[in-house]
């Protein structure tokens, strides 16, 4: 296959999934918020938000196999499965590779939440909070295309939203908080 | 016949374990607690499943506050309630008893502490004595064994049941205190149990009261001293019971089969009598508030539904209403059954839907924003 | 078999994904908890239901086989 493809594979099959990962966090936030209209019901946010990341996996597979099999890359199977290993950008592939095992244990506790139980799904979500700003900054580290305006302003808008998402989250009173857990001891 | 308290008349024969489970059964005996569910259905179910490894807990928190027979029982007769707890344990073949008596009972848990210590040798270690939570709730069945076994009583989402899984997950026994002593009289062949009812309200001396087995509430009043004015309405079983109007039940004997086909409740054995200068709406909104106030808070339509109706009642109560509040109230009081991890929202359903039928007249009025009784303070003394 | 749908009331936070997703049997009180139809759900919507488990944010929900 021409390297060139797969060149131009790598690249845009990586910013497709910071974009795709961006709106799986922005969907999530949504849900925590819990907000609905009578044309968008809470299923349609939770329905999207799975799909999405389940999308995302397909493109950060292209992005990761291209850019392995690329000859041109001299990159190999460990550099892209074991964080900080590749001589070429160790830090910034590395935080990619920290970004896809972090993404990968969010997938799997979630395919199989009946069988971890609520808890623990719950607890590795919140693992979100450290994939997806690692994702983003291996992208400014080490993405060819972060010098073009383009690029920066796709990362503006991710950054914005997300930012955007999380304040809105935050300024929420906690939708549980009648429960005041006193335990009757 | 057999009396639970009282002076003992000499020394009562030895109890005989044998067959103990299929006497209670033909003696028809319904727990005391509160749910009334027959003794025997779970003595069985706990033997089928404790192989040797059950635990007995004797339920003595008595959480529900017009209701004080269980404290007075075990102060009285701790003996008894010992008695029945060790004869439970070796019928579902349990080799442990936890006592679990309300920590502001302090005479009952004086009473109890001396005796477990009298009867040490007997009871080599297998007994201990917990104190419970002064709280509405603690006495709760899943809500005890999980102060047990966690320090935390509040209710947990059954099933399992304790009989299934309780203390250390091993099939627990969980037995009113009552219910453990008539066992225990019932081992001694005196089949004719009598039971204990509290009584308070417009009566001569409200206090417990030990009832034949045919007494009809008449019967009651009279040994309470009789009515001390007039009556309009009763307050059977407790918080978790409901209010019947005087003369339905007046000569309706106050047992639990009985009263079930009439769709009341023995519960816990509790008579309150409301004076007819008393206000039906008050009454109920204090009790009302209480409950909502009990709430454990884990299930949101306890901590909503519940607190919406008692704010409803408050405003009926006070005749300062919004209109469609008793509408409001009505239709939420409708939506509680079921909907909570115990049966708390149950019990505070029923006993609404009780107020709502005996004071439908004063409850429309209170929309209205009039009383149909001269105003005056609720007889309701022991509502928090 | 019938099956019947079951709700843990301790963990169920009021999300109301289930009652969007099967309406016929679930619906909301006024502050967002769910209330269940009594009784078996019907075959046709067996599958709706299980989506209505599936998409519950806190797994309160449960489809069991029913209860005489």
């Amino acid at each position: 296959m021409s390297t060139t493809i797969l060149w131009y594979a790598t690249r845009g099959a990586g910013v497709v999934s910071l974009v795709l990962l961006t709106a799986v966090v922005v969907l999530g936030l949504t849900s925590a918020v819990r907000w609905q209209t009578t044309s968008w019901p809470r299923f349609l946010t939770v329905g999207l938000h799975r799909n999405l990341a389940l999308t995302t996996l397909v493109f950060l597979a292209i992005h990761i196999v291209t850019a392995v099999v690329d000859p041109f890359t001299a990159l190999g199977w460990n550099a892209a499965l074991i964080p900080f290993s590749s001589s070429y950008r160790t830090l910034w592939l590395g935080l990619g590779v920290v970004a896809l095992y972090l993404f990968v244990a969010i997938l799997v506790t979630s395919a199989l939440r009946p069988l971890f139980g609520y808890r623990a799904w719950r607890v590795v979500h919140w693992l979100t909070y450290a994939m997806w700003p690692i994702a983003v900054i291996h992208g400014f580290g080490t993405g060819t295309d972060r010098g073009f305006a383009w690029m920066l302003g796709i990362d503006v808008l991710c950054i914005g939203s997300v930012t955007a998402a999380l304040a809105w989250r935050w300024n929420r009173v906690s939708p549980t908080s009648w429960r005041q857990v006193a335990s009757n001891g | 016949m057999a009396r639970l308290l009282g002076d003992p008349a000499g020394s009562l024969p030895m109890p005989t374990a044998g067959g103990l489970i299929d006497r209670i059964e033909a003696a028809n005996l319904v727990g005391r607690g509160g749910a009334g569910f027959p003794v025997a259905r779970k003595w069985r179910a706990v033997a089928e499943r404790a192989k040797g490894r059950g635990v007995v807990l004797a339920n003595g928190a008595e959480g529900e506050p017009l209701s004080v027979k269980d404290r007075i029982l075990m102060a009285n007769r701790p003996h008894l309630v010992i008695d029945g707890a060790l004869l439970a344990a070796d019928a579902v073949g349990a080799p442990d008893i936890i006592f679990y008596v309300g920590a502001a009972h302090r005479a009952a848990e004086a009473a109890m502490t001396q005796a477990l210590r009298e009867r040490s040798h007997q009871l080599k270690g297998r007994a201990r004595l917990v104190s419970a939570p002064h709280c509405y709730v603690a006495g709760e069945e899943s809500a005890a064994v999980h102060f047990i076994n966690a320090g935390d009583a509040r209710p947990t989402t059954t099933p399992p049941r304790p009989f299934e899984r309780g203390v250390d997950g091993r099939p627990t026994l969980v037995q009113n205190v009552e219910s453990l002593a008539i066992a225990a009289l019932i081992a001694r062949g005196m089949e004719e149990t009598a039971g204990l009812v509290t009584v308070s309200g417009a009566v001569g001396h409200a206090g417990v009261q030990e009832i034949e087995r045919d007494a009809i509430l008449a019967d009651v009043a009279a040994a309470a001293g009789g009515l001390a004015r007039p009556v309009t309405a009763v307050l059977l079983g407790g918080y978790f019971g409901g209010w019947a109007a005087i003369d339905e039940v007046w000569g309706l004997p106050l047992e639990p089969q009985s009263l079930r086909a009439r769709g009341l409740t023995f519960g816990c054995g509790v008579v309150h009598f409301l004076a007819e200068n008393a206000c039906g709406v008050d009454a109920t909104a204090r009790i009302v508030t209480y409950l909502a106030s009990q709430s454990a808070r884990q299930c949101g339509p306890c901590v909503f539904g519940l607190g919406a109706i008692a704010e409803s009642a408050r405003r009926l109560a006070a005749r300062a209403t919004h209109p469609g509040d008793l509408e409001r109230l009505t239709r939420w009081t409708g939506q509680l059954s079921g909907r909570g991890a115990c049966k708390h929202p149950d019990g505070a359903a029923g006993l609404l839907r009780s107020a709502l039928t005996v004071f439908a007249d004063e409850f429309r009025a209170h929309q209205r924003r009039q009383c149909l009784h001269i105003p005056t303070r609720t007889m309701v003394e022991a509502v928090a | 078999m019938d099956q019947q749908l079951q709700v843990d009331r301790i963990h169920c936070d009021g999300h109301g994904l289930c009652a969007e997703l099967l309406p016929e049997v679930i619906t909301l009180d006024d502050w967002g908890f769910p209330v269940l139809k009594a009784g078996a759900i019907p075959v046709r919507l067996v599958e709706h239901a299980q989506q209505a488990v599936d998409a519950c944010p806190v797994l309160a929900l449960r489809l069991a086989k029913a209860r005489s």
